[in-house]
């Protein structure tokens, strides 16, 4: 009986091992590409494909916290909104005369503040679930955005700042650097450090964490936070890319980024996954769009491809866990 | 033979890994107050499943009225006469008690399928009325009082035209006048024609309303009698039954200094004026009946919900404790009665439970550090024995007793000199109890003041150096090991409420 | 000590219960305060006005209460109005003779369709609400853009029948309010005096009790969205009747909107509890405030963020409510 159990235990591993969701992810990451550069001749350009991280990496900052925030079983609609509203201060302030430094600085404390207080608000009022508390401050956010520029555009920023979002280090976009040492980060926060693991503790199971004295509360503010610090700091680098930011702006990238945190194999109920998922899949969508694009494939239209992947990467890996897992699941 | 208008005769249920009910047997006359008791884990909560459909026996026959039946799934039940009214009650908050009493059987207009809602609150208001509530059936459900909701679940039963009824621990939420309201009701129901199954703690309340009762133990047929034949004494002892064996090897500790001292410690609605103290080497056993309070006090000390009034001093410095955290670094530990929710992160590894509240003290500033938490692991698992491949299998892939034994090396993993252990052996085998007793015999010699939250008797009796015995949010007695014997604690348990009554009245 | 606890609770019970009056008066200070800073506002043309612009508003709000009422939610239904929109305009505008009613049935049929979808995902498959919506949003806001191939239909491709839905009269009653108002009755009955109406309470209510009670959790769940999309739907055909005009962006973001009117009308998100007359007054008091803010010179861009804190203090005060209700009752219990 006992060695039964052994034989079987370690049979699943060596499946889990094969058929992680990781390796599915990187194949179809180069799926897409070989059918990428036979559709198009210029696909396969190592410099071109660089320029092209470019374009999609800016919500890319966001997909990093926004991996913690659904491991806990959470999610944050407002991070869109956070983006907007930290861009647009920042534009504004640095239209009053503030040097570019500063208004940056005060782009990253906007955000900061933005997600801590989504943190306090879900804490503070448990029976509010998060999706509600951020339903409505994303309503806000993005309404004081429109408060403080109206429908105006604001811009006409230095150059050198331009060189954030368009800028390249021995022919290394810039904006790549600076994701794969957050993705690097984030990804040692998560799975080398006492805090990621208390983090999977709470996805997967919040009481038992209380009771063993995990500082839950904390650890959310500190996860929302984060989130909104994130937001931030892809504001600047779309606001750089741009050259101009509205109230408007970035709509929709909160879908896009929990789209991407799913399909990276993060369940959205909390406790799974890995966060080197979400950065292959960021690249996955990418590229992509980028892809699609070449072949004039209408952006509107990826939105359909986008929404039906999100909709099939919650539903596989349901699939998945109830055949494998039923063991488990009996428990409950 | 054919007065009974119910009979269960051989029923047997077994659950994984547990045997529920053992060729127990059960029957109903017409027109009587069957009571049925017996201790936690007697069985009695499998055999009403049994009754209402929701589990079906392994062996055995339900006869009703007679004819040999089958119970496949709750509404077959209810179909045939059966209702229920549950400890907790069931109903939808949101909605009307018109709408709780009537939902899935409404009054509806022939042609068109409207609902008739006058007829159906005149009905409710009626049905509440002929059992003497004047609840308004257009409030809602969700803003009456427990009491107040089972009179409406009654009327439920009513308008089932229920010919038996089963009644789980009905007055184990309710104050002794609402109690008593409840059995005003329950005769009146007796002398309409209703057949009622009385499931209850409370020896006070079977000599009030059964005519019979039944008497389950760990699952098992202990007899029926009538009421009139048999004492309270007698009952006591057949309800708790076994003799204390030497299953628990208590090494007697020297009792040192005062640990923890709690003085009238309060929480609105919960607890009252609970006050105690706890020294170096004592184990204090504290029973009472569930929802007596009992969890609610261990869980004020560690902090998760917090107490209202009242003071808790740590080597006499007084503390505020708000939160398990605080608990913990003040040397207070928790083993939680639910292992499974409370206590474990089932997809964790053994190794990464056991670390999960000393987690930053085996860090190197932050960072995992899995040596470390490998040896910590690795040494309380082979101290407390816990059997597994190692330290890295998944604690939902080990058994109960090894799992509460990851448990209880999450406390050692701590620093901590209180700790607090609430139904440690609850739902585990016997090795491993055996195996836990030992272990908390060990942590008192050296020096660890622990207090054991526990309903299972003889454990009590084995393993306490003083007990404590509450009864719904107040201590109700206190005995020494020496004097305490069962028929005490179980007095203090159950019928303490009259005598304090009486007290006040006089 | 005991008269004054259970006084206060009497206050926050019947704060609870007489919530929709607080919201009326509410929105008669509100009214009063508007009108003596600009006469204009309670003018009859300007009330028809307000209340022609808060019916579609309203008859989205009543299919959101449904979902919201089974503990879900429904971010799609900007992108089903849209498309079904799109799909009756393109539709009438090749065909000028298509009588109204058949466009908004056409209409109503792509949303039910669209809705059904979601039904599906929501009910049969575990994917929870917001997720299923986010996705099917995108698909729905794709599949706009696709058919119109990122046109506009604009007035004048439109014929006047299609356009006279929004500025005609039925019954002497402008048709959209006629049709709101034929919406709620509908729903009315439909949700207070049917079995299946009240079995979507149920289900929102205490899940597990339904499905003791025999009650069809996934057909109820696939019902409400079903009727979520249909209602959409049929908004779509009103609103670009009303604007004259079709686009690939038409009423982006306003489920936000529609979640406000249904939050504020004292639907708990919670699930279980709502009421038509409490949704009524809530698509009223943010159409007032959305026709009164220009009135008393508060920008226009005002509103998001005054429609987000609205939101955002409507629940909370009913968290806090309900905390304060659950203390008392633990006080008075005597031990």
């Amino acid at each position: 009986m006992e060695h039964k159990s052994i034989i079987t235990k370690k049979e699943i591993s060596l499946r889990n091992f094969f058929f992680q969701w990781e390796w599915m992810l990187v194949l179809i990451f180069i799926v897409i590409n070989v059918i990428n550069s036979n559709l198009s001749p210029y696909y396969l350009d190592a410099a071109q494909l660089l320029d092209a991280t470019m374009a999609f990496l800016d919500k890319a900052f966001i997909v990093l916290p926004m991996t913690f925030v659904i491991i806990l079983g959470d999610i944050d609609i407002s991070v869109a909104s956070t983006v907007a509203l930290s861009a647009v201060i920042m534009a504004v302030i640095y239209n009053h005369g503030v040097s570019m430094v500063i208004a940056m600085i005060i782009c990253l404390l906007v955000g900061t503040v933005c997600g801590f207080i989504n943190g306090y608000l879900i804490v503070k009022f448990k029976e509010l679930s998060a999706v509600i508390v951020t339903l409505s401050t994303m309503i806000i956010y993005r309404g004081i955005a429109y408060i403080i520029l109206k429908d105006q555009a604001a811009g006409k920023f230095p150059t050198w700042y331009q060189f954030l979002g368009w800028g390249k280090i021995w022919g290394i976009p810039l904006i790549l650097i600076v994701f794969v040492i957050f993705a690097i980060l984030f990804g040692l926060l998560l799975h080398r450090t006492t805090f990621g693991r208390r983090v999977y503790a709470m996805g997967n199971n919040i009481t038992a964490c209380r009771f063993s004295g995990v500082e839950v509360d904390k650890i959310k503010v500190i996860i929302y936070t984060l989130t909104g610090f994130m937001s931030a700091v892809t504001a600047l680098f779309l606001t750089s890319r741009m050259g101009s930011t509205r109230p408007n702006v970035a709509i929709g990238y909160e879908l896009d980024v929990i789209a991407m945190v799913v399909l990276g194999g993060i369940s959205t109920a909390g406790g799974k996954g890995r966060i080197i998922g979400p950065i292959i899949s960021v690249f996955l969508i990418g590229f992509l769009r980028y892809g699609l694009g070449l072949i004039n494939v209408p952006s509107q239209e990826l939105l359909i491809i986008i929404g039906l992947l999100l909709i099939f990467a919650v539903m596989i890996p349901n699939l998945k866990i109830n055949t494998k897992n039923i063991k488990f699941i009996n428990k409950f | 033979m054919n007065d009974f208008i119910l009979e269960l005769d051989n029923i047997s249920k077994s659950f994984p890994g547990v045997k529920a009910l053992n060729k127990v047997k059960f029957s109903l006359r017409s027109r009587e107050v069957h009571a049925l008791i017996g201790e936690n884990g007697a069985g009695k909560s499998t055999f009403i499943k049994i009754i209402t459909g929701v589990h079906q026996p392994d062996s055995g026959d339900i006869f009703l009225f007679g004819k040999k039946v089958t119970f496949a799934n709750p509404t077959v039940a209810r179909d045939k006469g059966i209702a229920a009214i549950y400890q907790n009650t069931t109903c939808f908050p949101d909605m009307t008690v018109t709408e709780n009493i009537f939902l899935g059987h409404e009054y509806v207009e022939r042609r068109t399928n409207r609902i008739l809602w006058k007829k159906m609150h005149e009905r409710a208001r009626e049905l509440l009325r002929s059992i003497g509530s004047n609840i308004d059936p257009e409030e809602k459900m969700g803003s009456l009082s427990v009491a107040q909701q089972q009179m409406v679940e009654i009327a439920k039963a009513l308008s089932q035209d229920a010919k038996i009824l089963l009644m789980d621990e009905p007055t184990a939420a309710l104050t002794n006048r609402e109690a008593e309201e409840l059995f005003a009701i329950t005769r009146r129901l007796k002398e309409a024609g209703t057949s009622i199954i009385f499931i209850s703690h409370r020896i006070e309340d079977i000599y009030k309303i059964a005519d019979r009762v039944t008497i389950f133990r760990d699952g098992c047929y202990v007899g029926t009698w009538n009421i009139s034949d048999i004492t309270r004494d007698e009952l006591i002892k057949l309800m708790v039954g076994r003799e204390i064996t030497t299953l628990f090897p208590k090494k007697q500790a020297k009792i040192g200094n005062e640990l923890l001292r709690v003085e009238r410690l309060y929480r609105a609605g919960v607890f009252a004026d609970i006050s105690f103290k706890l020294h170096e080497g004592e184990i204090l056993g504290i029973t009472g009946l569930i929802g007596s309070g009992r969890s609610e006090v261990a869980q004020a000390i560690f902090g998760i919900a917090p107490a209202d009034g009242g003071q808790i001093f740590i080597e006499n410095r007084a503390v505020k404790i708000d939160n398990p955290l605080k608990a913990i670094k003040l040397g207070i530990g928790y083993l939680p009665e639910d292992r499974q929710i409370q206590g474990l992160v089932l997809p964790f590894s053994i190794m990464e439970n056991i670390t999960l509240p000393v987690i930053e003290e085996l860090s190197r500033r932050g960072w995992l550090h899995r040596t470390a938490e490998y040896i910590k692991a690795k040494e309380l698992a082979e101290l407390l024995r816990i059997k597994a491949t190692s330290v890295f299998d998944r604690a939902y892939s080990l058994s109960g007793g090894n799992q509460q034994k990851i448990v209880v090396a999450k406390l050692l993993a701590a620093r901590l000199k209180v700790l607090i252990l609430d139904e440690p052996t609850k739902g585990i085998d016997v090795g491993s109890k055996a195996a836990i007793h030992e272990i908390m015999s060990d942590l008192a010699c050296q020096g660890f003041g622990i207090i054991m939250i526990s309903s299972e008797m003889p454990e009590v009796l084995g393993m306490s150096d003083r007990i404590i015995v509450m009864h719904e949010g107040r201590v109700t007695g206190e005995f020494d090991r020496e004097e305490a014997t069962q028929e005490k604690i179980m007095e203090a348990a159950i019928t303490k409420r009259i005598h304090q009554r009486i007290a006040e009245v006089l | 000590m005991a008269e004054i606890i259970l006084e206060k609770k009497s206050r926050i019970l019947s704060f609870a219960k007489f919530r929709e009056l607080g919201l009326l008066g509410f929105i008669i200070i509100l009214a009063v305060f508007v009108q003596l800073r600009n006469p204009s506002f309670l003018t009859m043309e300007n009330i028809n006005d307000m209340i022609k612009n808060t019916a579609i508003l309203s008859i989205l709000s009543v299919g959101m209460m449904l979902v919201i009422i089974t503990r879900g939610i429904d971010l799609s239904i900007g992108a089903t109005l849209a498309l079904a929109g799109m799909i009756s305009a393109l539709t009438v505008s090749s065909n000028p003779h298509m009588s109204p009613i058949t466009t908004m049935l056409l209409g109503t049929a792509v949303g039910i369709v669209c809705g059904g979808i979601i039904g599906f995902l929501v009910s049969k498959t575990s994917i929870l609400p917001i997720i299923a919506t986010l996705g099917m949003m995108n698909v729905y806001r794709g599949l706009t853009y696709m058919v119109s191939n990122g046109r506009w239909v604009s007035a004048n491709q439109m014929p006047a029948s299609f356009k006279a839905i929004a500025t005609g009269k039925i019954l002497g009653i402008n048709t959209l309010i006629f049709i709101a108002i034929v919406i709620y009755i509908v729903f009315f009955y439909f949700i207070n005096y049917t079995r299946t109406g009240r079995q979507i309470y149920a289900v929102g209510s205490n899940p597990d009790s339904a499905k003791i009670s025999g009650i069809d959790n996934e057909k109820i769940l696939w019902m409400v969205y079903t009727i979520m999309g249909a209602l959409a739907g049929l908004a779509g055909v009103l609103w670009v009747s009303k604007f004259a005009s079709a686009q690939g962006d038409t009423a982006m973001g306003y489920e936000m909107n529609v979640i406000a009117a249904c939050v504020l009308g004292g639907v708990n998100i919670a699930g279980g509890s709502g009421k038509i007359s409490g949704i009524i007054l809530g698509s009223l008091l943010l159409g007032i405030l959305n026709n009164a803010l220009p009135l008393v010179n508060v920008s226009p861009f005002w509103q998001q963020a005054i429609q987000g804190i609205i939101i955002l203090v409507a629940v909370i005060i009913n968290a806090l409510v309900k905390r304060s209700v659950d203390r008392n009752n633990l006080i008075r219990r005597k031990i």
